[in-house]
């Protein structure tokens, strides 16, 4: 993965840079020394590391706006940061940018039930957002598997998913309005705590432009009450098809599960190795959950069951209790920690329609022996968003471009089958280049005038999303180091 | 001149051959915005359903297809487009066929926005031609994809003046077979609104929450709908109607009266055929009773718990003065012509955003040929 060369009189100029950024933030919240920047070389695309040229860490909107309105008085490309965990590489720094981290502003600034929205600063991990308004019975519905760690800002930038967004939708759908800071300090405020005020949809396209429109600094979203209960039940199949056309029918049924988890063989073995949650051995696992009071969960399950029965299941099991339900999902929810335990592995998250999974899962097996690489599928069947897992040895010579390679296959596969290359990860660096196979230079071309509307000098984030070459003549940094 | 290209090949060289402006036409039912003046562009003859795929939940469209056909495709199916598009030609008093690209470009919604979501939150992925004659594709058709810039939203709603749109696809969802309507009478404004907010913030998914000052009987009644299998609502309807026991509360059962109350109130039935100004205000529910009261409206009508208010005012009165700092969002959906060249037809935008809204529509129509000037201040 090429990144662009830095720009020779940024660094030249570091001592002014860090001086000026000194003069508008707390002592504390600018870091130059690059045993500490070091902190910031990378986010949890760790195969790729830089560090930067500084970092600052602002508490305020007002902070935030002076930082950038120097970095753009300066020409210092600004990578924003939430908590670093992307997948994508979308906060990796280059040797000539200024990371600004937004760690520091993780504060609530109002609660409204009546309204149902809470408002933050946008440094707010998306976990304590639904702890911030959980005693009211209220929560913040997109669950990214991150959730622990991922800040709301990071949420918005890559428009992050969850396990859950088959009934919730994704942050877009539960975003509600931002104050945002344009690269030249400019400080604006759209949407809010009302819906669909008309014109342009501009919170729409900032949600998911991996921080290269602005810096999101207040996000006012949509919280839920919570329902009654949910209740999974697990089933086995024997084969991939079989439990893809099972997905497939509980969905033309007219049940609509908040969650439809899917596992296949490697990942059962792996994760049964691991976590020992009991789970039965077998081509493929579906873990199936619904909402509502105890009735209603019946209800709807009874119709899943059913339909389940139809295709001959080697195993059906229902939790009679939050036990039992616990049990279900500690599998899955491990399985990541249980591939980390095999070896070294790359996430994709490439989406495809549904109806494609049994081909995909049979194409991606073939493609793994052909590359010589295992690979474990689990992910979101309801809504087509896979994840497979591709296991190699970092330590061995040319394991990871040969990971890299069959990655970029599997995701090229995706696109063939009508699907896309990210579904809730986001592009960043990591899929930037296979952009290309996705879009035609014109659909490109629509999505990069975007950004020169918001970002004429293209100082955020620069050197993500579009492949190098198609944004070169654009970012003033290439042309600076021409 | 009229135009009504076939292929979105023939659109793109139309539009690239441009030599002067287009007004950009659906099915000619949602005459709303500043009029536009150039060569009428008729997207009728883009029409056809490319994919459905039931168990995807996903419907691919041409964007001049009738929205009718393509209801009635899905609901053979047991499935709808969940955002409940109002159909506007009551209200305005056209005529002709509503269309699927018609419904994007004006992000048409209905009472279920405030739990389902707006048409823009179940557009999967767009296929339009901008102003400079290219073709151009955005998003796709799976309902998880964050690849690229989500120019998807953009063009929802952006009523044809960054690009005419030639496809969309769209996520559905199954229509429950049951439904019911919890309606409670008489109350005030500002009790409809906290009754609408406690039903909104309980745990029974509400999908409609509306409140009708006069009502057919010619009292306040407030309407809360509740949809899914049948056991599920039966509890839902009685818990929902234990919460406001105290109240003067009736339970409809009846699917039939059910749909057609909803649809009265999606249509904005109590101000169609009416003389005067139409305006839809949208606003944090809360603010509803006192921004209705400044208003002083011939007719309301409260619709999204409180978050979106429809009003009836003297033809062209400033409705936008009448609410003052309290705020809220105002557009002049039903205007005469000289209402809508007085007054912003769309809630004006403070100075940066007009200025990134301007920056985007001259980069994807730099020669000002789609529907020019339609959402001018």
């Amino acid at each position: 993965m090429q990144m662009p060369k830095p720009d020779a009189s940024i660094l030249a100029r570091k001592a002014r840079i860090v001086e000026r950024l000194r003069k508008v933030l707390p002592a504390d919240a600018v870091i130059d020394d690059e045993a500490e920047t070091r902190a910031y070389e990378c986010d949890a695309l760790t195969a790729y590391r830089c560090p930067p040229l500084a970092v600052v860490l602002p508490s305020t909107t007002e902070e935030v706006s002076k930082v950038l309105r120097v970095c753009w008085e300066e020409g210092v490309p600004v990578v924003p940061r939430g908590s670093g965990t992307s997948l994508a590489g979308g906060a990796l720094p280059t040797a000539d940018s200024v990371i600004l981290g937004v760690a520091r502003m993780n504060e609530v600034l109002e609660t409204d039930y009546d309204n149902r929205f809470i408002r933050v600063q946008t440094g707010r991990t998306n976990l304590s957002v639904t702890g911030a308004v959980e005693e009211h019975d209220f929560f913040y519905a997109p669950d990214p598997s991150s959730q622990l760690a991922c800040a709301i800002a990071g949420n918005i930038a890559m428009n992050s998913g969850g396990a859950h967004c088959l009934k919730y939708g994704v942050t877009t759908n539960n975003l509600l309005g931002v104050t945002m800071v344009q690269m030249d300090g400019t400080v604006v405020e759209i949407g809010g705590a009302h819906l669909d005020s008309g014109g342009l949809d501009l919170l729409g396209v900032i949600c998911g432009s991996e921080g290269q429109l602005g810096v999101v600094t207040e996000a006012t979203l949509r919280i839920l009450r919570k329902p009654e209960g949910a209740r999974p039940v697990l089933m086995g199949f024997d084969s991939n098809e079989v439990a893809g056309a099972c997905v497939s029918d509980i969905i033309k049924a007219g049940v609509l599960p908040v969650a439809i988890e899917f596992m296949d063989r490697p990942c059962i073995e792996a994760t049964e190795a691991f976590a020992k949650a009991g789970y039965p051995m077998c081509e493929a696992l579906l873990i199936v959950e619904v909402e509502g009071s105890p009735a209603e969960i019946d209800e709807q399950l009874g119709l899943i069951l059913q339909i389940a029965r139809r295709h001959n299941p080697v195993e059906l099991r229902e939790a009679k209790d939050a036990d039992e339900a616990g049990r279900i999902w500690l599998g899955r929810k491990s399985a990541f920690g249980a591939m980390g335990q095999i070896n070294d592995y790359m996430c994709l998250d490439g989406t495809i329609p549904v109806s494609e999974l049994p081909y995909v899962l049979k194409r991606i097996g073939e493609m793994s022996k052909e590359y010589g690489l295992d690979v474990a599928n689990v992910f979101h069947a309801g809504d087509g968003n896979m994840h497979p897992l591709i296991l190699f040895d970092a330590n061995k010579p040319g394991d990871l471009e040969r990971c890299e390679a069959l990655g970029a296959d599997i995701l090229r596969l995706c696109v063939e089958v009508g699907g896309c290359l990210t579904g809730e990860h986001g592009v960043g660096i990591e899929k930037r280049d296979l952009m290309v196979d996705q879009y035609a230079p014109a659909d490109l071309e629509a999505q990069m005038a975007v950004k020169d509307v918001f970002d004429p000098k293209w100082l955020l984030n620069p050197a993500k999303v579009f492949p190098l070459a198609a944004s070169e003549s654009r970012r003033s940094i290439a042309l600076a180091a021409e | 001149m009229k135009m009504k290209p076939e292929t979105e090949a023939e659109l793109a060289e139309i539009i690239a051959g441009a030599s002067g402006p287009f007004h950009i036409r659906g099915g000619g039912t949602r005459s709303i915005g500043k009029p536009v003046t150039g060569a009428v562009l008729e997207t009728g003859g883009l029409s056809g359903i490319t994919l459905y795929e039931p168990g995807a939940l996903t419907v691919v469209v041409k964007a001049g297809s009738p929205l009718a056909e393509v209801e009635a495709a899905l609901e053979a199916e047991g499935q709808r487009l969940p955002f409940e598009p109002m159909d506007y030609r009551g209200l305005l008093g056209t005529s002709g066929t509503p269309t699927v690209g018609g419904v994007v470009a004006a992000n048409v919604s209905g009472p279920r926005r405030v739990q389902a979501g707006a048409c823009r939150d179940f557009m999967l992925g767009v296929r339009f031609v901008d102003g400079t004659g290219q073709i151009v594709k955005n998003g796709g058709r799976v309902m998880k994809n964050v690849t690229g810039y989500d120019l998807v939203k953009l063009m929802t709603g952006s009523w044809g003046t960054l690009g005419v749109l030639t496809e969309v696809s769209l996520k559905v969802l199954p229509k429950p077979d049951s439904a019911a309507c919890i309606l409670i009478d008489s109350l005030s404004v500002a009790n409809a609104v906290g009754a609408m907010s406690k039903a909104l913030a309980s745990p029974f998914e509400v999908t409609g929450a509306a409140h009708v000052p006069v009502g057919l009987d010619g009292h306040p009644v407030t309407m809360l709908r509740i949809e899914g299998f049948a056991g599920s609502v039966d509890y839902r309807a009685g818990q929902l109607a234990a919460l406001f026991s105290d109240h003067a509360v009736r339970v409809e059962h009846d699917a039939a009266k059910v749909a057609e109350g909803w649809a009265w109130v999606r249509d904005v039935a109590p101000m169609q055929g009416t003389a005067g100004d139409v305006w839809r205000i949208s606003c944090k529910p809360s603010d509803a009773p006192a921004l209705a009261d400044r208003l002083d409206a011939d007719k309301l009508l409260f619709d999204w718990g409180g978050g979106l208010i429809w009003a009836l005012l003297p033809e062209g009165t400033d409705a936008r003065a009448r609410l003052g700092a309290l705020g809220g969002h105002a557009t002049l959906v039903r205007g005469s012509d000289a209402s809508r060249a007085a007054l912003p037809v769309f809630q004006p935008e403070p100075a940066p955003l007009a200025a990134l809204t301007a920056g985007i529509r001259a980069r994807f129509d730099p020669r000002g040929v789609l529907n020019p000037g339609l959402m001018d201040a």
